[in-house]
């Protein structure tokens, strides 16, 4: 049992010393197997909304201009400001990453609240934005209204809309509770220094959510603002 | 895990980076460039999007494995986005029948 050997040659500074599990030579190695399955489950996840994706790509070449007056009907200035939001959450998600690797507790813990509630404020604005919808009669399935002959394209495009950012929220709302969590434990002194590979999981899979919403916003957002020709 | 020498002054430049971003295609979606509109608003999200990756989520110190699933990805979702994009981009063009 050579890792035992190993972890018993640490210096014991209790609790703040990660576990090795038995079927890894040692932490390095450890650390890279975990970062590798991440990125792999995130390739899964580009599939999962690149289905969506696809799908919005091919329905807006069929049904053009019902897609650009459908985006024309979003609020482009609540969606920028979740685009500046979920970008800062980002922001202070890496910095945390940052501190765990210096050993700062109060920092890392203080740094994901932050992030936590910058992930709640974008799913508030959220909420907001799909009220304003269903007021305006613009949710598939729920007293949709939209006069003329556009109207079939605008359903389509909104369809889509409601299916990628619910699913975007889904995964965000996912996020903050894992954040959540691993905040309250950084509180009492988890994931510090050698201990901070779940706190850059958990990056990983909040900067990719960031990512998916980057692509999100002028696509569903930014379609023909201009009033001129598509 | 050799990474904590880096500055934390990185992630706020990318910050600031892609902030600037934001607001530059923002600012284009409402001028109009005719085609070169969808260009702009792609380009943007694919450097905020590559911004995201190499710092924010450190690929630019990854080891090659990683690099490879990250890769593996993007690689199928391109497959996916071109061969469906052939087929509904040339419809117009071959005359199909059925549309």
């Amino acid at each position: 049992m050579a890792t035992d050997v190993r972890r018993a040659a640490r210096p014991a500074s209790a609790g703040v010393e990660p576990e090795v599990a038995e079927q890894f030579e040692d932490l390095e190695q450890q650390h890279e197997t975990y970062e590798l399955g991440m990125w792999l489950f995130l390739a899964t996840e580009v599939l999962f909304f690149g289905g969506l994706f696809a799908g919005y790509s091919a329905y807006r070449i069929v049904f053009h201009a019902g897609f650009l007056e459908g985006s024309r009907h979003t609020d482009v200035t609540l969606g920028t400001i979740n685009t500046a939001v979920l970008l800062t959450s980002s922001l202070t998600m890496a910095l945390a990453v940052h501190s765990a690797r210096a050993g700062k507790r109060k920092l890392l813990a203080g740094l994901l609240t932050v992030t936590l509630l910058l992930g709640a404020a974008f799913m508030v604005i959220k909420g907001v934005e799909y009220y304003g919808e269903y007021r305006e009669g613009l949710v598939p399935w729920l007293g949709f209204r939209f006069p003329g002959p556009l109207a079939g394209g605008v359903d389509l495009f909104f369809v889509f809309y409601f299916f990628m950012t619910g699913l975007h929220a889904i995964h965000l709302t996912i996020g903050i509770v894992i954040v959540g969590v691993i905040a309250a434990l950084a509180r009492k002194g988890r994931f510090l220094r050698e201990d901070s590979t779940t706190v850059e999981m958990v990056g990983l899979y909040w900067h990719f959510i960031d990512i998916v919403w980057v692509f999100l916003y002028p696509l569903l957002y930014l379609l023909s603002r201009n009033g001129g020709a598509p | 895990m050799n990474r904590t020498r880096e500055s934390a002054l990185v992630p706020f430049a990318v910050y600031i980076a892609l902030i600037v971003l934001l607001l530059i295609t923002w600012g284009a979606a409402y001028v109009n460039l005719g085609p070169w509109n969808n260009v702009v608003a792609l380009a943007v999200a694919v450097t905020k999007g590559l911004l995201i990756l190499l710092f924010f989520m450190e690929l630019r110190v990854s080891r090659k494995a990683t690099w490879l699933a990250a890769a593996a990805g993007f690689v199928w979702l391109g497959i996916l986005l071109v061969l469906s994009g052939s087929d509904y981009i040339t419809r117009g063009v071959l005359h199909i029948a059925g549309k």
